[in-house]
């Protein structure tokens, strides 16, 4: 046996945070990084006699999550307890939804891998429900006590489950990307993994091939990395598989993954499991959601991804590579847009070349996202424009480019004339440098006339670095063609 | 001890008093603070009192009085059911585990109350987290019932019932999730009533069971009982289940004026369920409550037989819901915030097991653990989805008999006021002592209790009305009116001061 006769499932369980400014159940603040438990009020403490009143903004966030997924919105979605005991759960029991959750079925579609090699799978969603968040447990030392932060208890939560059709551990992190990069774009969630806003669990198992039983599946909780959500996949499936084969078994269980040592280990057995005993809430009426809201929030919602991919593709030619990547985040796809906007359709292409291209490797080099670009769509339309219409040749488009990104001037067309950088057309200009680099260069001139095409190019050559580069190549090449009379 | 006029006045008539500055409320105030003095040690009906905080409370009251800002209840002391929280003051919902909790915030009923400018004279006893039907579960101990002492005062409100009866307070807040106005109400020989839920603000009631409890208000009178409830309901936004419709003035209501004076329940029809009046019943109760059904027909009330198949099931229906929710609700008393925590403790579990245990009497343990066993895992459906389903029965045979009724009436209790600790052994007996009162609770219903007799004992005997959603106005009317003809609600327990 050997790891191709094995079939890998995953589904993933998704907590995205919504971004409202006040808690799922309470008035406080949700900003990040206070003072702990400055942000906890009376009902996040769970002081007796309080009671929760949901954020609707935190519901509108819901409903625009699963149109954009083509979801079921319930019209009536309950909240439940979930009870157990745990000091950084104040009330006892944390309020989620289980029987009825509000956001029902779904699908997305994501772009695995890239090249020659990437295809497109879509993705069912099994449900979306809303939920709030416990606070932190501190186990430092406080005194030889353990500290309570409450801060994060009443966060609001989506809580984003899959159904097990992803195979491959490049499937979900591609789901998990297109999840995060969808959050972002209908604006529902900062996206921040690092402050806990998107946290993946992932269920995983493998099957023999044509198996059709599930296998035992294990949890992995809480990873906060695309690359950790990948490297404990594989993990995982690698200690699944060698476990199965060896002729062992393992129980349904919880498991954690030690970044450290990029391994898994074992939290919780399926015995340990609680009983939850869930109940409705019956502080929170059933929470109803009529068509008219619905519609009133479609109203607000943007061109979605994939509908926006396919019209990249249609109104502009571009290739679903390049479109793909030009939809990779809203921020992406709204500089593209902008710049697009500034140049015409008829220069997106030049537009996405330059977006994938030059900006894209600057990007990465400064470890910047687009939204910190410091040259801006309309500079970067400026200069494509002038790219465009053969005032200044690629390889000064980058110089100028250059001085834009370290702010050496407020647009393509400025340092263009600062520092004279216009390409050169004139015919008597270039026809005066042709005549001088002819008479220096006799034994290229008698080469070429002898056969070698190489000699040609490099006459063109000294034209350019006589011109520093300004001289338009091409009239350079027909004007030294017609002088050497070929 | 004969009542002194002041003590015995309606509330309408220390309004009076107060407005006309023949007696300031620092002066009302202190005659009710001295009277509990006096006589608690008797009762046992408060748990906290703060001579001090409720005096400037009255001097605040006697600064709006004079500068004519006068609301119905500014300057009139009142006592607080120890399940609201109060603004740094001791809120302790009878329990040791909330022994030290001074709450950092009012309940909306008392903030409604204080905004009135009612003085607060104190916080009443009541069964340990508002779990029982006699006062007797309070870690503060039991409540005596003021006709008898060394019976029982009902309960959970029974400290409230007390106080009103024994005229300690003029009028009092209560709770109620299964009866626990309406029974106390009945047992001291007051008036009592538990309006529609979502009517009265749960913010600041430390939770019992959340889709039953509801606030109420007891008077002598259902008179004193309008004017509490007036300033008592209102539209709360910080309660999800509160209901957003405009409040009334439930005490001009009962003031309607009538077209046919010696008839003035012309045109009401009361229904009388056959279920509420079974064969084993107290002969003395049975008497007590036709009488007084006699005498609302007297008053041009017309009566007809109902039907309420399914009211039956109101006690395990009721209990199960209450304890399913208890178990959720009382989670959060657990040591770690607030409250009472262990001394030591080993680890983790241990400090929740050891500060639950000592923090909590063994009726609210008992109610814990069964309503713990309701939700767990392989019993939800057959008792918790089931007490659900048969819950919506009881509301519905509640709206069939409204079709043809405006009123229900019954006995409030098949019972009265029993020797304390008689019943501390058989819960359950206890418990199906809620009989009458638990239905309405589970349809949502308001209900009221009023005095109509007593039994041989000398302990007085509930009649319970009960109506439709939001006809709150309807029965405090009717009651009213039957208070004008008869004068059960004028009897006053002969309370005197313990021996020195």
């Amino acid at each position: 046996m050997s790891r191709s006769d094995w079939e890998v499932v995953i589904g993933l369980e998704i907590h995205a945070q919504l971004s409202t400014s006040s808690k799922i159940f309470s008035g406080a603040s949700t900003a990040f990084g206070a003072q702990p438990n400055v942000q906890a009020c009376a009902e996040d403490i769970a002081l007796p006699g309080v009671l929760p009143v949901l954020n609707r903004g935190a519901v509108e966030r819901a409903i625009r999550f699963g149109l954009a997924l083509g979801s079921r919105i319930a019209p009536k979605s309950v909240f439940e307890r979930k009870n157990y005991f745990y000091p950084d759960l104040p009330a006892g029991y944390q309020v989620s939804q289980l029987e009825l959750p509000v956001v029902q079925g779904g699908t997305i579609t994501i772009r695995v891998g890239e090249g020659e090699g990437a295809y497109e799978k879509t993705i069912r969603l099994t449900r979306a429900h809303l939920e709030e968040d416990a606070g932190k447990s501190l186990h430092e030392d406080f005194h030889g006590m353990s500290g309570i932060d409450l801060n994060r208890a009443g966060m609001p939560l989506l809580e984003i489950v899959s159904e097990p059709d992803m195979r491959s551990s490049a499937e979900a992190a591609a789901y998990a990307r297109a999840i995060h990069a969808l959050v972002r774009w209908i604006d529902i969630c900062d996206g921040n993994m690092q402050e806990g806003s998107f946290r993946c669990d992932a269920n995983v198992s493998v099957r023999r091939k044509g198996a059709e039983a599930f296998g035992t599946r294990r949890e992995i909780k809480n990873l906060n990395s695309f690359r950790f959500l990948q490297q404990a996949i594989d993990f995982e499936v690698a200690w699944q598989i060698e476990t199965l084969e060896d002729g062992g078994r393992f129980e349904q269980s919880t498991v954690l993954f030690d970044p450290a040592t990029g391994q898994t280990r074992m939290m919780r057995s399926k015995e340990d499991a609680h009983d939850y005993r869930y109940f409705p809430d019956p502080n929170l009426l059933p929470l109803m959601i009529e068509p008219e809201w619905i519609e009133r929030v479609r109203a607000t919602m943007p061109e979605l991804p994939m509908a926006m991919k396919a019209r990249f593709e249609r109104e502009f030619g571009l290739s679903a590579q390049d479109a793909a990547a030009l939809i990779a985040s809203r921020e992406m796809a709204d500089y593209f847009s902008a710049v697009v906007a500034a140049t015409g359709a008829e220069h997106a292409k030049l537009c996405a070349n330059w977006m994938m291209g030059e900006l894209a490797a600057r990007l990465n080099r400064a470890g910047l996202e687009i939204d910190a670009a410091p040259v801006s769509g309309a500079q970067l339309a400026g200069l494509l424009l002038r790219i465009a219409d053969g005032s200044i040749s690629n390889a000064i488009a980058r110089q100028v480019f250059e001085a834009l990104w370290n702010g050496e001037g407020t647009d393509a067309d400025e340092i263009i004339e600062r520092l004279g950088l216009k390409q050169v057309t004139d015919s008597g200009a270039i026809e005066a440098m042709i005549e001088e680099v002819i008479a220096a260069n006799p034994k290229s001139v008698e080469e070429f006339r002898g056969g070698k095409e190489k000699a040609f190019n490099a006459l063109v050559g000294q034209v350019m670095k006589a011109s520093r580069g300004k001289a338009n190549p091409a009239r350079v090449n027909e004007l030294m063609r017609r002088r050497l009379g070929t | 001890m004969t009542l002194s006029p002041i003590f015995d006045a309606p509330v309408s008539v220390l309004r009076r008093a107060l407005d006309e500055k023949e007696i300031s409320s620092i002066e009302l105030t202190g005659l009710f603070l001295d009277r509990i003095e006096a006589l608690d040690p008797g009762l046992n009906a408060f748990i906290t009192v703060d001579r001090e905080r409720t005096l400037a409370e009255a001097r605040a009251a006697d600064e709006r009085i004079a500068r004519n800002e006068t609301k119905p209840l500014t300057g009139i002391p009142l006592a607080y059911k120890d399940v609201f929280c109060t603004e740094g003051m001791l809120t302790t919902c009878a329990s040791k585990m909330l022994s030290n909790f001074v709450s950092p915030y009012d309940a909306h009923v008392v903030s409604l109350l204080k905004q009135a400018g009612a003085v607060n004279l104190g916080k009443t006893n009541m069964d340990e987290c508002a779990m029982g039907s006699s006062s007797e579960t309070s870690y503060y101990g039991p409540v005596n019932n003021p006709w008898e002492p060394g019976h029982v005062a009902g309960g959970s409100s029974g400290g409230s019932a007390a106080a009103v009866a024994a005229r300690l307070a003029p009028i009092a807040t209560g709770s109620d999730t299964g009866g626990s106005v309406r029974q106390p109400a009945a047992f001291c020989g007051i008036t009592g009533i538990k309006p529609t839920y979502g009517l009265v603000s749960r913010y600041g009631m430390i939770a019992y069971a959340s889709s039953l409890d509801q606030g109420g208000a007891f008077g002598a009178s259902a008179e004193d009982c309008a004017l509490l409830l007036s300033a008592m309901t209102g539209f709360d936004p910080r309660d999800s289940t509160s209901l957003d419709r405009p409040t009334e003035n439930y005490a001009a209501a009962i003031e309607a004026p009538v077209s046919d004076a010696a008839r003035p329940l012309a045109g009401l029809t009361i229904g009388i369920p056959k279920e509420f009046f079974p064969d084993e019943m107290g002969s003395e109760i049975r008497a007590a409550v036709e009488e007084a059904l006699a005498q609302y027909r007297a008053l041009g009330a017309s009566l007809r037989d109902i039907d309420l198949p399914n009211a039956r099931l109101a006690i395990p229906v009721c209990y199960v819901i209450a304890m399913a929710e208890a178990s959720s609700n009382l989670s959060r008393f657990d040591g770690v915030r607030y409250g009472h925590r262990a001394a030591e403790y080993a680890d983790l579990v241990d400090m929740y097991c050891k500060s639950r245990s000592e923090g909590f009497g063994a009726e609210v343990q008992r109610r814990i653990l069964a309503g713990t066993f309701v939700l767990s895992h392989g019993y939800y459906d057959a008792y918790y989805l089931q007490a659900q389903k048969l819950r919506r029965l009881i509301a519905g045979d509640f709206q069939r008999a409204f079709a043809g009724c405006d009123l229900i009436a019954g006995p409030t209790s098949p019972v009265t006021a029993w020797v304390l600790g008689s019943m501390s052994d058989d819960p359950v007996q206890m418990y199906l002592a809620d009989i009458y009162t638990t239905p309405v609770n589970l349809a949502g219903l308001p209900g009221l209790s009023h005095p109509c007799g007593f039994d041989a004992a000398g302990l007085p005997i509930g009649l319970q009305l009960i109506g439709n959603y939001f006809s709150e106005a309807r029965l405090l009317t009717a009651t009213h009116r039957f208070q004008q003809a008869t004068d059960w609600h004028l009897r006053r327990p002969p309370v005197s001061a313990p021996a020195a």
